[in-house]
């Protein structure tokens, strides 16, 4: 069993690794608009989307007029989303003939698919047309995705640009990240999934007479150009409620281990991009070795956790010990195909980044093995992270890693060649304040408020952890959940609709903020005091203050949850 | 103008990725792999009976029963998947699992410790297969109301299961609708003008 576990988790890091390299100078090439072997189909496409939108790409933006561009193209989004699911009761392609989808859930999805979060108050295929789910989610898939890719690239170059007012152009880095990266990789991977299995119709849905004579309605759709799109952006919406846990979205172990891939692969990737634009690929293997640390550590808690099972599920005459015939564990919410190991990863890699779709039930998980996804959404999904988000983040963390280590021997702190004063400082501690103030206050009210009490469905602390693990993943615009919440209510689509927004661009404008200030500057030459960040004890700093940082922030709100939780399964303690 | 230019971006990328990409991939979906695409549908004289990668309900004492389901109120419903979602230390999940135990118990004399996987409601509630140890564990009860011999139901049971991706990635399982539409037809082969 063990053995399984090391094969499959090291076979996947390694995996990555291969991928995360050519794609990382791939996409250095892409936003430097250097030849690729692309150009000849995609050139002619790119002239005319930019004939057609109005944008002149070669204009040089300011950081204030790439957040404009930024947030009026998500708010023009947003409002076109909240129109189609109003309105889909009278558009096409909608066979079940669902109804409009109500204001507060509407509301709710048209800012969770904005915002790459893809926070789900509804079932996919109880609630949403076949045109809702493609024009209006799987487009939010590519743009939200294109965008986070898009705001990292202008961060890389505020580090490489200098005495520059300009970032770059938002319309161009959106459309290339769409055309370069997002849609052939989806074109390949959307129909080696239906290969596996996953289907992609526009058939109404299938009324089956089962062998035992009963009558079994099977939902269909446009599955597989979704379910690629969902996992390479870090998106996470599943096409129906199960999310990649239903066998139409995830068929087969290897439709799996390309889900999987897809969603580390560009968040490991961008790491070697920064590296090659940067001009030394060491300081993207030290980000990256910070990640994939992190993620070992974190995946093998959760498998653990998870194959170390439930004593009260074997108490209850539950066989739970890994065999040949049987992975065991703690199978409650999940697949036999993925059993604990599958599982695990999974549960991991879709909250190290911002994904959040999910192959198992993660409120069904041990405390121990559930804590690892609610621990890596509150590091700030940094592990390599949502596409371009999880970049951004974890270069704030590397400039606050620099600046600790810059107070311990008191020099002004350097990251790549650039100052790190007082006003990057503060821009820096802004992006990291804010995701905790949206998650801890609303969680706060939420279990006072009869309104929240009123959507939790496990007692004791399990309940609170679904709280907590509702406004954390919300605010790292994750999206996964411990589903049980019964989170389609006013309450709820309100305060996490709000979470969402202010997770995604009250974080994204200080952190263009500091990209422009950042380019403003001019280069330092590295000296003999610099403290160079390319190396091993940088990367333990690294992975040191990221820690700690959640540990100081999180920590209260985690022991009243899974941890109290852990030890009261432990005891034989129900609720 | 700046909001113009967003809106016009709007409607062009929707196009593009809305619209224009998934029309190509579900027409080439449908050239290249027409089953898959369709939903994997299985048919038995005509008539859907189900999917090849979605669980069905089997109650009868002849057929292998999959795991419990919590899709929709009576369990695999393929228009509303889902988990229980229940907690580790919820008790209505460790008294749901006992019942469970219990019943599989008096359905299959003579087990011992009843695997994991058979008691426990899936992630999708649609999970159409189950363990070896599951599958092994209803041979005789199955074997016996059928009349067969355990090894060819065994036979049956090693031919329907599937094993790890490459013998590396994810777990083995055994389909249960396929299991037991190979079942019906070893029947009807012995009869071939019955049922």
């Amino acid at each position: 069993m063990l053995a399984n576990a090391i094969i499959q988790i090291g076979l996947f890091t390694l995996l990555v690794t291969a991928i995360s390299v050519p794609l990382g100078h791939y996409m250095a090439r892409v936003f430097a608009n250097e030849k690729t072997f692309l150009d000849p189909l995609l050139k002619p496409v790119e002239r005319l989307i930019y004939r057609l939108g109005g944008v002149h790409p070669e204009n040089e933006q300011t950081w204030v007029e790439y957040a404009v561009s930024m947030l009026l193209f998500s708010a023009a989004g947003m409002l076109l989303l909240y129109g189609l699911e109003r309105l889909q009761g009278w558009l096409p392609l909608n066979p079940q003939a669902f109804g409009a989808v109500a204001p507060d859930l509407a509301f709710n999805t048209a800012a969770s698919f904005t915002t790459n979060t893809n926070w789900q108050a509804y079932g996919g295929e109880t609630t949403m047309s076949y045109l809702t789910q493609m024009a209006g989610l799987a487009f939010h898939n590519f743009v939200s995705a294109a965008a986070g890719i898009a705001i990292a690239i202008a961060v890389v170059r505020g580090f490489v640009r200098r005495n520059s007012k300009t970032i770059g152009n938002f319309w161009f880095d959106l459309t290339r990240a769409t055309l370069w990266i997002l849609l052939p990789v989806c074109v390949v991977m959307a129909l080696a999934l239906v290969w596996q299995g996953v289907p992609d119709n526009f058939a109404p849905y299938v009324r089956a007479k089962t062998v035992e004579g009963a009558v079994q309605t099977i939902a269909q759709g446009p599955v597989a150009s979704q379910e690629a799109i969902k996992e390479l952006g870090t998106n996470g919406g599943g096409f129906f409620n199960a999310n990649s846990a239903h066998p139409y979205e995830n068929p087969t172990p290897f439709s799996n281990l390309i889900e999987l891939l897809a969603i580390f692969a560009i968040g490991a990737g961008l790491t070697h991009t920064f590296g090659k634009m940067v001009g030394d690929s060491k300081q993207g293997w030290a980000l990256y070795g910070a990640m994939a640390i992190l993620f070992l550590m974190g995946v093998a808690v959760c498998t653990w956790s998870e194959q170390s099972g439930n004593p009260m599920l074997a108490r209850a005459g539950a066989n739970e010990v890994a065999s040949a015939a049987q992975s065991g564990g703690n199978m409650e919410g999940k697949e036999v195909r993925f059993g604990i190991v599958d599982s695990a990863l999974w549960a991991t890699v879709t909250t190290d980044t911002s994904c959040g779709a999910a192959n198992s039930m993660h409120d069904s998980y041990t405390p121990l093995g559930g804590f690892i996804p609610l621990l890596d959404m509150q590091v700030g999904e940094i592990i390599f992270g949502g596409v371009g988000s999880g970049l951004y983040g974890m270069l704030v963390m590397a400039i606050l890693a620099v600046f600790i280590a810059g107070l311990m021997v008191g020099r002004t702190p350097e990251y790549l060649g650039k100052k790190i004063e007082g006003r990057e400082m503060k821009l820096a501690m802004l992006f990291i304040l804010i995701f905790p103030l949206v998650i801890l206050i609303p969680a706060g009210l939420a279990v006072v408020l009869p309104a929240g009490l009123a959507g939790v469905t496990n007692p004791g602390p399990h309940g609170f952890a679904q709280v907590l693990y509702a406004f954390t993943s919300a605010s790292a615009n994750n999206g996964s959940a411990f589903a049980g919440l019964n989170a389609n209510t006013n309450f709820y689509n309100a305060t996490l609709a709000f979470v969402m927004l202010a997770g995604r661009f009250l974080m994204k404008i200080p952190v263009l903020a500091l990209a422009g200030s950042l380019a403003a500057k001019r280069s330092v030459p590295e000296s003999a005091g610099t403290f160079p960040t390319n190396g091993a004890i940088f990367v333990i700093l690294l992975i040191g203050v990221i820690l700690i940082v959640a540990a100081l922030t999180f920590f209260p709100a985690d022991a009243l949850g899974p941890i109290v939780e852990q030890l009261a399964m432990r005891h034989g303690h129900l609720y | 103008m700046r909001i113009w230019a967003a809106i016009r971006m709007t409607i062009v990328l929707t196009v593009l990725t809305g619209i224009a990409y998934p029309l190509a991939i579900a027409a080439a979906a449908h050239a290249l792999f027409p089953r898959q695409a369709g939903g994997s549908l299985v048919t038995r004289g005509g008539t859907v009976v189900g999917s090849a990668l979605i669980g069905q309900n089997f109650s009868d004492r002849r057929y292998f029963r999959g795991r419990p389901s919590a899709a929709g109120d009576k369990g695999y419903d393929a228009a509303n998947s889902g988990g229980s979602n229940l907690g580790p230390t919820n008790k209505s999940l460790i008294t749901a699992v006992a019942a469970r135990v219990r019943e599989v118990r008096e359905r299959n004399p003579g087990v011992a410790g009843v695997p994991v996987d058979l008691v426990t409601a899936s992630g999708s509630g649609l999970d159409p297969e189950i363990s070896i140890a599951a599958a092994d564990l209803q041979i005789p009860r199955v074997a016996k109301a059928r009349g067969l011999d355990e090894d060819t139901v065994r036979k049956l049971v090693r031919a329907n299961t599937e094993g790890r991706f490459l013998g590396l990635f994810g777990e083995p399982g055994v389909n249960v609708l396929m299991l037991n539409l190979a079942l019906d037809r070893l029947r009807a082969g012995d009869r071939p003008a019955g049922s």
